[in-house]
Order: C-alpha cells, then structure tokens, then sequence
C-alpha cells in the first residue's frame, strides 16, 4: 500500500483540515444556534463557556489550515503547466479537466469557485471565534451580534461545503498525484 | 477593570462589519483579478499559486486593517449594531455572489 506526496497532502488538505472542519462546524452551529434563540445562554457554566471557546478557535485553526494547506501547496500541483507536446496530462489536473469538454466545468465553474468562497470560511469563523472569546455568555445580552455570528458561521459552513464538494468530485475526475512515494505497507501476497 | 455589565457591542460590531468588508473585498478582487489584465500582473505574489495568491493576500490585509481601525474607534463605544450587523450580512452576501463564477463572469 502506497501513497504519493502529493496524494498525502490531498488528504491533509481535504480530510485533515476541510473535513474535520465540517464536522466541527455542525456541532458549533447547534450551539450558537442555543445561544441566539436564547436558551443556553444562562444555562451555560464557566467550564461549558470555557470550552465554546476553544473549539471555535480550533475550528478557526482548522479552516486556515485548509485554505493555506490548499492554495500554497496542492493548488500548484493542480495548476501545473505542461509542457508543450505532453499527451499524458495525468500528472496536471487543470490541463487535463479542461481537455474534455465533459470535464471542463468542473475547472471553469467548481474550481473558480472553490479556490475564492474557501477563503470566507477562515474569515468567517475567525470573527466568530473572536467575537464569542470577547463576548462569551454576554453574548446573549446582545441580540443583533449573536444574530450577526450565527450568519457568518452558517456561511463559513456552507462556504466550506462547497469547497469540500467540489473539491472531492474535481479530485475524482483529475487526481492531484505524483511526487515521491511513499510506502505504507508490503501488502502481502494473497 | 471592565465587568461583564459593562461590555460595550463596539468591539463585536467592528469585527462583525470587518468580516463584512473582507468577505466584499474577496469578491471585488477575485472579479478585478480576472478582468483586468493589469491587475492580474500586479496580483501575483508567489508564483505556483498565481492570481490566487495576490487576490486573497490584499482581501485579508483590506480585512484586518479595516478590522483593527474599527476596533480602535468603536471598543469603548455602543453603536447602532442591527444597522452594522445587517450591513456586514449584505457585504458577506455580495462577496458570496461575487466569487460565484457566473456572477463574476457579468462584469
């Protein structure tokens, strides 16, 4: 069994920082969710503020991880230039989804999209992060703020879903691969 | 020291309407960056990553200048936060539709 650099930083990016995201994001709404309907807000301990706390600010970790990780690193292997005269565009997803016209969407319209909505995700829920750190359970005091954060994070989720879901299908069509491999197990012959 | 009566929205509003901003500033450049040639020369800072990486660079400085400012003049103050706050959700709303390929394409 075997892996690729740049199929290992894939997953980074898009499991590893996009996905866990998601999964993060979902649990947060529910809770800013409480606390913008008013419950949950007095309810809450200095222990269950605490903790709201620290995952927002993992999750914003997180989303910043994913964009950096995606635009620094496997976005240059994606739009990598072949040279002239290449027939094999394996190795340059971007060359190789715009080839076909059944393909080229994916890039003209998942990928323009992808690569810049992305980038609301971290802002987004880095305000929230911030604004709750400030605020915590006085937050409930303050009715448009707390309706204000929910919407940012509502739409760093939705942003982060449609990085996530574009991103997974343009994989699926054009793999980002290549690089030094590495081997994770013999296999073993059956 | 601050108690937690006291809290002023000034500071919550300013990053609020900094998101806003940011979130609009994204859109406006990612729409610059493809339609204008001189700014997809200019907007190039690292090479492998291309237009991408000039666009969301000068969106995020945009967004923390406008964040810190914003802080500066409102964290000790109470501002009219439902008229920031809906502002800041039609920035982010804009900046949405911006960066969506056939919104963009428009311009």
């Amino acid at each position: 069994m075997q892996v690729t650099v740049r199929e290992l930083w894939t997953m980074v990016h898009g499991m590893g920082f996009g996905a866990l995201y998601l999964l993060a994001c979902s649990g947060a709404l529910v809770e800013l969710w409480r606390i913008t309907v008013g419950r949950g807000v007095g309810e809450m301990s200095d222990g269950q503020e605490r903790f709201l706390k620290v995952y927002l600010l993992v999750m914003a970790v997180l989303a910043w991880g994913a964009v950096i990780t995606g635009a620094y690193v496997v976005y240059p292997w994606y739009r990598a230039v072949a040279p002239v005269g290449t027939v094999d565009l394996s190795g340059y997803p971007q060359r190789l989804l715009m080839h076909s016209a059944a393909t080229s969407g994916w890039h003209s319209l998942g990928m323009e999209w992808k690569e810049h909505v992305a980038w609301l995700t971290p802002m987004s829920i880095t305000m929230v992060a911030f604004v709750f750190a400030r605020y915590g359970r006085e937050l409930g005091r303050h009715r448009q703020l707390r309706a204000a954060v929910l919407g940012f994070a509502v739409v760093s989720f939705a942003a982060a879903g449609v990085a996530g879901v574009f991103g997974a299908m343009i994989n699926k069509h054009a793999p980002v691969q290549g690089g030094a491999v590495i081997s994770l197990s013999d296999g073993g012959a059956k | 020291m601050t108690t937690r009566a006291e809290m002023m929205n000034g500071s919550g509003a300013a990053a609020i309407l900094a998101a806003g901003v940011g979130a609009m500033a994204l859109g406006v450049m990612a729409v610059a960056g493809d339609k204008s040639a001189v700014v997809k020369s200019s907007m190039i800072f690292y090479k492998p990553t291309g237009l991408l990486s000039g666009v969301t660079t000068v969106a995020i400085l945009i967004w923390l200048g406008c964040w810190g400012l914003l802080e500066w003049r409102w964290r000790k103050r109470s501002v009219a936060a439902g008229r920031v706050c809906l502002v800041a959700l039609v920035l982010l709303g804009a900046g949405v539709l911006l960066t969506f390929p056939p919104v963009g394409d428009l311009f």
